[in-house]
């Protein structure tokens, strides 16, 4: 396995969406390859580093107005009724 | 090495609940409102990069989901289908604020440089250590910004909201090797990026 090789299959590999010899490939390769070792790290800190930050988080008191606004509009634009 | 995890998991009572607001309750459309506002206003505002024009697409894209509940067919989950208004009524404002620029999702931008690493030092054990929560939302923000609104889309929906491939790639009307492809490069491109900040400083060789 090459390094691109390994670079092609790093989404499903962090996934974890593969088969047990595709992985055990990838981990043999990780084994011994410095720069995959990192970039896999890396790439899985980006990850989580995003996931778990509170960028864009909705402010309780927007978050109040804004509900109130779309059932406001929602009860204007048909009554009870959706449909 | 582990696996990402999904952080959003659906609650089984959600299909009574879109039941009932077909009906014309609008109490359980109100609860479905609270359930998924942050997901669509942090959705939104990744995609817009404009706060204002975020807030206007959480109440467009709720609005209109009201609208359609009708036509919703309950092929997929609601939040799914609710996404899918919402990535859209997004992509419509950036449009509009930038239509010196094509925004499409089927911007497939290739370069050399985008899936070759070329910072390969370790990072920091820690690198929310580095920054205050403060600058570590700069640096994220304005690293999620430069990336082009494809890549980001995706990357928002399977990786900061949870939804899997075959729900990122319904919701975006893409198909899966596409999501997969923007996916792995809009991680490789902000982990290049990222790493100009959480470079492991004190062992700059980057040695495990």
């Amino acid at each position: 396995m090459t390094c691109s090789d390994f670079l092609k299959e790093l989404t499903d590999y962090l996934d974890g969406a593969m088969d047990a010899q595709t992985k055990a490939e990838l981990e043999d390769h990780l084994q011994w390859c410095h720069n995959c070792y990192v970039v896999c790290n890396t790439t899985k800190m980006t990850i989580e580093i995003y996931r778990d930050s509170k960028l864009y988080e909705l402010p309780e008191d927007l978050r109040g107005r804004l509900r109130t606004a779309i059932i406001s509009k929602c009860k204007g634009c048909g009554g009870d009724s959706p449909a | 090495m582990g696996t990402i995890q999904p952080k959003v998991a659906e609650p089984s009572d959600e299909t009574a609940l879109v039941h009932a607001a077909k009906a014309g309750d609008i109490s359980a459309f109100e609860e479905l409102v609270k359930r998924y506002d942050r997901n669509v206003f942090r959705i939104a505002q990744h995609i817009t990069q404009n706060r204002e024009d975020a807030e206007d697409v959480v109440q467009d894209a709720f609005l209109k989901a009201y609208q359609n509940l009708a036509n919703f067919q309950e092929q997929s989950k609601f939040y799914t289908w609710l996404v899918r208004i919402a990535v859209n009524e997004a992509l419509m404002r950036l449009r509009r604020r930038r239509p010196e620029r094509m925004v499409s999702l089927d911007e497939d931008i290739k370069t050399e440089e985008d899936t070759m690493p070329r910072e390969v030092a370790d990072w920091a054990p820690n690198p929310e250590q580095l920054y205050t929560q403060g600058e570590l939302k700069e640096i994220l923000g304005k690293t999620i910004q430069g990336l082009p609104p494809s890549f980001r889309t995706v990357f928002v929906l399977r990786d900061v909201e949870g939804l899997s491939t075959e729900e990122t790639a319904d919701a975006l009307d893409l198909s899966i090797p596409a999501v997969k492809s923007r996916l792995l490069r809009a991680r490789l491109q902000l982990r290049e990026r990222l790493s100009k900040y959480f470079k492991n400083r004190t062992r700059g060789d980057g040695k495990k």
